[in-house]
């Protein structure tokens, strides 16, 4: 980086900024406007579904694309979606299968990991063994077995079945065990010492300690079962155990062919994810780099 | 505290760890090492959900496989999606991140737009792309068309669907991969840059094979390794796109093994194509260690 020298007239604040947007050099600014260029391409389908879902059917599919449709019909057709179709529905489902799979997988992982990080227990090496053996197990894979399962205990088509493959998360074990493991022995001894109980050291120290880690995965599982197609495109038979992704494989048949209120239940659909990652980018980013580096 | 206290204490809490991860083993066995099992012995059988009863029928399943042409067809079409869709998912998003990275002004900003997809669920995105993609009415069709061009029969087309469903693939991953790639690029020492500046690489080009590339060794690897596993996982968009249409040229793997066991209930035949895909992952996974201990030796 070169240091710039050269003297300057005193400049208000706010020419300064404005001059902040001053490209570098002519290379810099094209590469900036090519940048832009991508990101509008990838945000595009954001924009168009947007667009069609405020637009009667029979514009959708107009040759020329306005962003602001000719005729505004977008209250009629988020209106029917949230009303008159059962989109309501969907999303609770969605709702409540995501939320009962992280109550589980944190219930679950928290103290398993606790112990595989700082308590020595016979059977420990092999529990840790099948946990990172597990991390490469798709549910693709173990599918037919967990379905064959559900249909002998007759409970397909309820909420146990959306949840129950993902009551465990190897991954959460994996990432809490890595994150725990740095939490330093003696500050746990000294709490030993004080006449802190195991539990109390998982609730008052590692637990507040591992924040970061739990809310990424929080993040990261949520994403994952809101967007799920495969296993609820399985266990589901009912429209009332519909998930908000799996509804929109109705509209391969002919479900709707409103075009802009089926644009509109994408919007509906898609809707809470983007929200969430818009308010807590960081944390997103931060479940997708975890992964990553600290595997 | 008294010495006898400790062994005691001890024994505790080595009752207190089998408590704490007794639920998980539970969960364990039962999603993954029964299931796995069970996929393991049901290969060996005839079983289908619509038929009462079994027979053993040793090999027959994995023989099975060398004389079904659907098997065939995709095994080759998976294989030809990876190969259009890893350059894009692996070189887009390093050029981007590489790009991205220097900004200071528009850094997080590109990052949101370009992040977005991933966070979107793909079944209510990938309807947008089919109407996007549509032969006849789609928005892309009528943009080439403004251009002078000939319209493309994006998704009725056997030889082109594949590119259009690594196109909507690479749509989606692209923020992910991009994400990781910049963090990888944020540990780089800025120091070596200069270093290298002194030996005399000023080029950009020089940079980046000089410092850039060998330092991001490790991220290079996890996110190839990722995005390759993530091209025999494609699942979603084809049950959403494609149907594995049109004349099955876009059926992929686990389409296939979805289909035989939860259309036709051939289970046993869909277990055994499981288990291939399992042996494929694992692989994969030993592969990764294997090039990643090489690294961390040589270094």
């Amino acid at each position: 980086m070169t240091v710039t020298t050269s003297i300057q007239k005193p400049q208000s604040s706010w020419l300064r900024f404005l001059a902040s947007f001053k490209p570098k050099s002519l290379g810099d600014g094209v590469g900036t406007g090519f940048l832009f260029l991508g990101a509008w391409l990838i945000i595009f389908p954001f924009v168009w579904m947007l667009s069609a879902s405020l637009k009667p059917a029979d514009e959708v599919y107009d040759s020329s694309f306005h962003f602001w449709p000719q005729t505004f019909v977008g209250d009629v057709n988020y209106y029917g979606v949230l009303f008159d179709q059962p989109y309501l529905t969907f999303l609770a489902n969605s709702f409540i299968v995501c939320a009962g799979i992280l109550v589980v997988q944190l219930v679950t992982a928290v103290p398993a990991a606790y112990a595989l990080a700082k308590l020595k227990f016979r059977g420990s090496t092999i529990l840790f063994g099948f946990v990172v053996a597990s991390l490469t197990i798709p549910i693709n894979v173990t599918s037919i077995p967990i379905y064959l399962g559900l249909v002998k205990v007759g409970l397909l088509d309820t909420y146990f079945s959306l949840m129950f493959p993902f009551f465990v998360s190897v991954f959460a074990i994996f990432l809490f065990r890595q994150f725990f493991k740095d939490y330093p022995d003696s500050i746990i001894d000294a709490a030993r010492v004080d006449g802190f109980s195991e539990i109390e050291i998982i609730l008052r120290l590692i637990l507040p300690a591992a924040i970061p880690a739990v809310a990424a995965f929080s993040v990261f599982s949520v994403v994952a079962h809101w967007n799920d197609l495969y296993w609820p495109l399985i266990v589901v038979q009912s429209q009332e155990k519909m998930t908000a992704a799996l509804s929109m494989l109705q509209y391969q048949s002919e479900f709707d062919n409103d075009y802009g209120r089926t644009f509109a239940s994408a919007t509906v659909v898609t809707l809470p994810m983007v929200v969430i990652f818009l308010f807590a980018r960081r944390l997103f980013i931060r479940s997708i780099t975890m992964s990553g580096i600290k595997g | 505290m008294s010495p006898t206290a400790l062994p005691r204490q001890e024994g505790g809490r080595r009752r207190l760890a089998y408590l704490l991860s007794a639920p998980a083993s539970v969960l364990i066995l039962l999603i993954y090492v029964l299931p796995i099992v069970a996929v393991f012995v049901i290969s060996f059988t005839d079983y289908s959900l619509v038929y009462d009863g079994f027979d053993f029928v040793g090999l027959d399943n994995y023989k099975q496989m060398f004389t079904d042409e659907h098997f065939a067809e995709a095994l080759k079409n998976t294989l030809i999606y990876a190969a259009i869709f890893i350059p894009g998912a692996f070189f887009l998003p390093l050029v981007l991140a590489i790009a991205i990275q220097r900004r200071r002004r528009f850094r997080s900003i590109l990052e949101v737009l370009y992040f977005m997809p991933v966070t979107s669920t793909l079944t209510a995105m990938t309807l947008v792309w089919r109407a996007l993609l549509d032969g006849n009415q789609g928005a892309i069709n009528n943009m080439l068309v403004g251009l002078g061009l000939d319209k493309v029969n994006w998704l009725g087309d056997g030889d082109i669907v594949l590119i259009s469903i690594a196109m909507v693939s690479i749509w989606g991953i692209i923020g992910f991969n991009m994400v990781l790639f910049l963090a990888g690029l944020t540990v780089i020492p800025q120091n070596l840059y200069e270093a290298a500046s002194i030996d005399g690489a000023d080029h950009p080009l020089d940079r980046f094979f000089q410092v850039t590339w060998p330092l991001l060794a490790p991220t290079s690897l996890f996110v190839s390794v990722n995005t390759l596993v993530t091209a025999f996982k494609l699942f979603d968009t084809v049950a959403v796109l494609t149907h594995g249409g049109p004349d099955r040229a876009s059926e992929v793997y686990l389409y296939l093994a979805y289909l035989e066991g939860f259309e036709n209930f051939n289970m046993a035949y869909a277990c055994a194509l499981s288990l291939v895909f399992l042996v494929v992952l694992f692989l994969v996974a030993w592969l990764q260690t294997r090039l990643g201990d090489r690294r961390r030796t040589q270094a």
